[in-house]
Order: structure tokens, then C-alpha cells, then sequence
């Protein structure tokens, strides 16, 4: 496999590592092997949902993004703040202290995630009216939610909204806007995304849906934060930047881009574990009757981004109570728009990480020798070779990169054997004398 | 030729949260084994339908299944009452589910429907007293 193809934002500080399996267990696609001690991330399964980073307690495991000075490789910067960056700060009522603070900061104009976020709800509403479409229809906005669909829930792709999400579209509006504006050709014109996720890191990088990014630069939250504190007092209260309702900024938590759908019979899911409960059964259609599926990768949606400074729940309650100050939607697409800016330019296809073999009866061979190598290990899950299960580590066996003798209770049972076989020669002593085999005969 | 792949499952008889295990299990297998996306489907939904019918109807039971390069063969079998008239089962809407089942979102009567209509080739066999076996079949190739 052409591991080129496979850009991650979740890397590795080989020194932090203690080679412990707290990652390795909780990694939704088994993408992550201790070898010589240290943790390897298997880049081909990898979503960048950045459950790792958030399980790591020597914090080894670390987001890729952008430093501050990205900002100075542009004439013109375009700050992209996500809404969940709207639920960080305390006693906070107007959205216009933080998007002036970012000017002051040094970006030449602001365009609110937020408002992109409206536009993809109007489009999705549209989209939903479609006949041809199969239902339910699942959100595509959370990256790592579509990269997991992509390499184990390949049944669910036609379900998924074919439509960029709300960061892609703010950074095409904002910088056409902005050439338009300035004169200045594109590649002076910088659109830097305010991030809560790594993941949205790698949407960048390594866009799904179309052959590039338009978003040039990804700042963290928690990097903007300390910089916007200080700068939001100088920020006059007449300040009017604010361009997103309650729609769009709902986007930051989870239910809210289901909501801006305006369909009844929905559901929202969040964090990884309830996605992948919630992802397995649509596709054993256990659900009738529902509409739309929104799914984040982080508990409590984008406000549970590892970049993020506040706990998630808190920043939901302060981003629930910053909407209440604004109009319900402020952004409509014209009535006439055909959605093709806003639909994906090329199809997401199936990335068959997780099969053994391209041919079925390898894979089938495969399989048997799997399921006998895993008749024989003990069944404890102890992760201690390396691997998340025994059975994750009876297919690492067949794929050729581990051997039973990692189990270190096939060890101890070797030893054992070993041991006693010890036992049995040390006791040895020349047999019984030939005379009274002799004397037997007789 | 490899050999079949042979999986067995028990199906406990009154614990609605764990059906659904086999089939998901079957799933997974069948994923890694690269089947194409319909032949998943029409696998973990014919199996989860007789799977939940085990639960509801048949008291648990056992099942078995068989992957083959060209089929996915799974036999269902229960130790429950028995179905009295089969074609009366078969049709869409006909449940003898109990009302605290149906309040669980079960008993619509779509059970054996649909393990017929996602499974290629479907074979019951019921005693009255005895219990039910149930034989699908979903062609991979």
C-alpha cells in the first residue's frame, strides 16, 4: 500500500512514550501496535479522530497544526474561527469581542465558520428534498466520522451528504470576496482556519471530496486563546462582525447541525464509541423512519476537539447561552443556486484497509489460520504483545507482523515447559543397571 | 479450494440486549474477508432478524454458519414452541409477539419477511413443541 497517500495530524513524541497500551486499546480502528517499546501508528487505518491524544497520559501523543506565523506568508490573512472557539470564554454575550480580537491580532478580515455552516444547512435542506437519494442521509461535516465510514462502513457511503463542509465553503467565499475586494492574486490571500480538531488538520491536507483544500493555513484553538484574552478588552463594545444566527453557531455542538436541518425525525450522535454503535446499526437498518444522522467523533461534538481549552460541556452551556443573542439564521443560499459549488467535486470511495486479502480465498485461508491461532491464545486481551486483543493480534500474525511468542503467556508457557523439562533431565540418572535388566529377561 | 469457514454461535433466550452479537460478529468477519458491501448487507440483516426472532419466539438456540467462496450459509435452530402455520408466519405484519415485546419496538411482523427477502434462498423447518430451524443462504458470487 502507498503509505504517501496517507498524511496524519496525530504524531508521536517517541521520548514521552512509555510504550503503555492506553492508546492502543482505545483506538477506534485498531490502528495502533507497540513495537521496541513504543507506540507505531498504522498509517493506512488512521482517521485522525485524535482519541489518542486524548487518552495518552504522558501526553506522547500530539496534534499537528500550523504555528502563529503561518499567518506572515500572506499579504491578506483571513481568520476562519470555528463556532466551538465561541464557547471558550467565560461571561462572554457578544460573539463581535472574539471576531475583533482576531483582527487585532493581525488578520485583515474575519469570515465566521458559522456563517459558511448556514449556507451547507440551507444546501442540505434542499439536497433532502431529493427522491433519489437513499435515507437516512448522514452528515459528512466531522472528518474523522467520514474517514471511519470510509475504511469500515463502506455500505453507508451513498448515505453519506455528499456536500463540503461548512470550513471549505467559508474559506472558498471568504477568499473569492477578498480577491475580489483587494485586487491581490489568490495565492496572497491566506484563509486560516481557528481549529478545535486535529482532524480538520488532515481534512486540509488530505481533503475527501475534492482535489484540494482552499484553506491554506489550521491554528489551534488553545494556541489563539491566551492571544484573544488579552486583546478582546481592546476590542470597542460598537464593534458590528458578527454575521451567524443561532443556526450556524449551534454547528459547534452536537444536535446542532441536525436541528439547522429542520428535519423531525433525526438523530445526533457523539464520541466515537456511541458513532460506531450508532453507524453499525444503520447499516443493519435497525433504524425506520429517520431523516438525517448527525455523528461527531468527539463527545460532545466540536466543543470536545482535543484543541479546545474549555471541558466540552461547559462550552456547550456558554455557546448555548452566546445564541440566544443572535437571529435565528442569517445566511440563505438564492433561490435559484443548483448546490453544485457546495456538492463534493469528485466521489468518496472505500478504502479496503481492514481486508486481508484483495483475493477471497486468501483472505478465507487467512481467516481459518487466524481463528485457529486464536483458539490458542488465552483470550485476556492483556495487550502486552503489542496488539488490542488476541484477536487483533492472530490477524497481525497472518498479515506477517507479529508472532505467537509475543504473547507473554505463550512465553510463560514455554518456560513452564521448559522448566519442567529441566526438572526432568536434572533428575536423570543412568537407568537401571543392565544386570537387573538382565535379570528381568530371565 | 479453502476450506469453509465454520462459526458457531449461542443465542441466549432472554436477553434482548445481546442479540444482535452473533450477526455483528458474522459482519465483521465478512468485512475482513472483503465480500462486497450487498452481500454484508443482505448477511447481518437476514442473520440479525432470525437472530431477534431466537430471542422473542424461540427461546435461544444456536447458529451456525459457513462462509464458502461463492456463499454465506447460516442455519438457525431453536428449541422453542414451533410455528403452527408457516405461510401464515411468512406474511408481512402477522406477529404472535407478545404487547411487552412489541412495546420494545419488536413484533412488527417483518421477521421472516425480511430474512426472506435478504437472503437468497430460504428454508424453515418447524415442529409444534419440538422448535424451528431456519436455513438461509446468501450467494456471495
Amino acid at each position: 500500500m502507498d503509505t504517501t497517500n496517507f498524511f496524519h495530524s496525530v504524531t508521536l513524541d517517541r521520548d514521552k512514550c512509555h510504550g503503555c497500551i492506553n492508546c492502543v486499546k482505545r483506538c477506534p480502528t485498531e490502528a495502533i501496535r507497540v513495537r521496541n517499546g513504543k507506540a507505531v501508528i498504522i498509517k493506512e487505518r488512521c482517521i485522525d479522530c485524535g482519541e489518542c491524544i486524548r487518552v495518552c497520559p504522558h501526553h506522547a501523543k500530539q496534534a499537528l497544526f500550523d504555528p502563529l506565523t503561518v499567518m506572515d506568508r500572506f499579504s491578506y490573512k483571513i481568520a476562519l474561527p470555528a463556532p466551538a472557539l465561541y464557547g471558550q470564554f467565560n461571561n462572554l454575550d457578544d460573539i463581535d469581542l472574539i471576531l475583533g480580537a482576531l483582527l487585532r491580532m493581525g488578520f485583515d478580515d474575519v469570515y465566521e465558520v458559522a456563517k459558511a455552516a448556514e449556507l451547507v444547512s440551507d444546501a442540505t435542506r434542499r439536497y433532502m428534498q431529493r427522491e433519489d437519494i437513499p435515507r437516512p442521509v448522514i452528515s459528512s461535516a466531522c472528518p474523522a466520522v467520514l474517514r471511519l465510514i470510509r475504511v469500515r462502513f463502506p455500505q453507508l457511503l451513498p448515505n453519506v451528504l455528499p456536500m463540503h463542509a461548512p470550513i471549505e465553503v467559508a474559506a472558498r467565499m471568504a477568499k473569492k470576496a477578498a480577491a475580489q475586494k483587494t485586487g491581490l492574486p489568490m495565492d496572497q490571500i491566506g484563509a486560516i482556519f481557528i481549529s478545535p480538531c486535529p482532524a480538520k488538520v488532515t481534512a486540509v491536507k488530505m481533503p475527501l471530496g475534492a482535489e484540494k483544500s482552499w484553506v491554506d493555513g489550521v491554528l489551534a484553538i488553545r494556541e489563539v486563546y491566551p492571544k484573544l484574552i488579552s486583546l478582546m478588552r481592546e476590542v470597542p463594545s460598537s464593534a458590528e462582525l458578527a454575521n451567524a444566527g443561532r443556526m450556524g453557531v449551534g454547528w459547534g455542538s452536537s444536535g446542532g447541525e441536525a436541528a439547522a436541518a429542520l428535519k423531525e425525525r433525526f438523530l445526533a450522535a457523539d464520541g466515537i464509541e456511541n458513532v460506531i454503535r450508532v453507524l453499525e446499526d444503520l447499516e443493519d437498518e435497525k433504524f425506520y423512519d429517520l431523516d438525517f444522522v448527525e455523528l461527531n467523533a468527539c463527545s460532545g461534538g466540536c466543543v470536545g476537539g482535543v484543541l479546545n481549552v474549555e471541558n466540552p460541556y461547559v462550552a456547550k452551556a456558554k455557546l448555548k447561552r452566546i445564541r440566544k443573542y443572535r437571529p435565528v439564521s442569517c445566511n440563505h443560499l438564492p433561490e435559484d443556486d443548483d448546490l453544485s459549488r457546495l456538492l463534493w467535486d469528485e466521489p468518496v470511495e472505500y478504502e479496503p484497509v481492514m481486508e486481508l486479502d484483495a483475493d477471497i480465498k486468501v483472505a478465507m485461508e487467512k481467516m481459518n489460520r487466524m481463528k485457529e491461532i486464536e483458539s490458542r491464545l488465552y483470550g485476556m486481551d492483556c495487550g502486552s504483545c503489542g496488539a488490542p486483543s488476541c484477536k487483533a493480534m492472530a490477524e497481525d500474525i497472518v498479515r506477517g507482523f507479529s508472532s505467537e511468542e509475543a504473547c507473554i503467556f505463550k512465553l510463560r508457557d514455554e518456560m513452564r515447559s521448559l522448566a519442567s523439562g529441566l526438572t526432568r533431565l536434572s533428575q536423570f540418572m543412568p537407568g537401571p543397571s543392565i544386570n537387573s535388566d538382565v535379570e528381568q529377561d530371565k | 479450494m479453502p476450506e469453509p469457514i465454520k462459526m458457531e454461535y449461542d443465542v441466549p433466550g432472554d436477553d434482548f440486549t445481546r442479540a444482535g452479537a452473533a450477526s455483528g460478529d458474522v459482519k465483521s468477519v465478512l468485512k475482513k474477508l472483503g465480500l462486497s458491501s450487498e452481500a454484508v448487507r443482505k448477511v447481518a440483516i437476514s442473520m440479525y432478524e432470525g437472530e431477534i426472532n431466537m430471542v422473542i419466539h424461540g427461546g435461544g438456540g444456536k447458529i451456525y454458519v459457513e462462509i464458502t467462496p461463492e456463499a454465506v450459509r447460516m442455519s438457525l435452530v431453536d428449541h422453542g414452541p414451533g410455528i403452527k402455520d408457516i405461510s401464515l408466519a411468512m406474511q408481512e405484519g402477522w406477529s404472535t409477539a407478545p404487547e411487552s415485546v412489541r412495546n420494545l419496538g419488536f413484533g412488527a411482523g417483518m421477521g421472516l419477511p425480511n430474512m426472506k427477502k435478504y437472503s437468497d434462498h430460504m428454508e424453515i423447518h418447524s415442529v409444534v413443541g419440538e422448535g424451528t430451524t431456519v436455513d438461509m443462504t446468501v450467494q456471495v458470487i
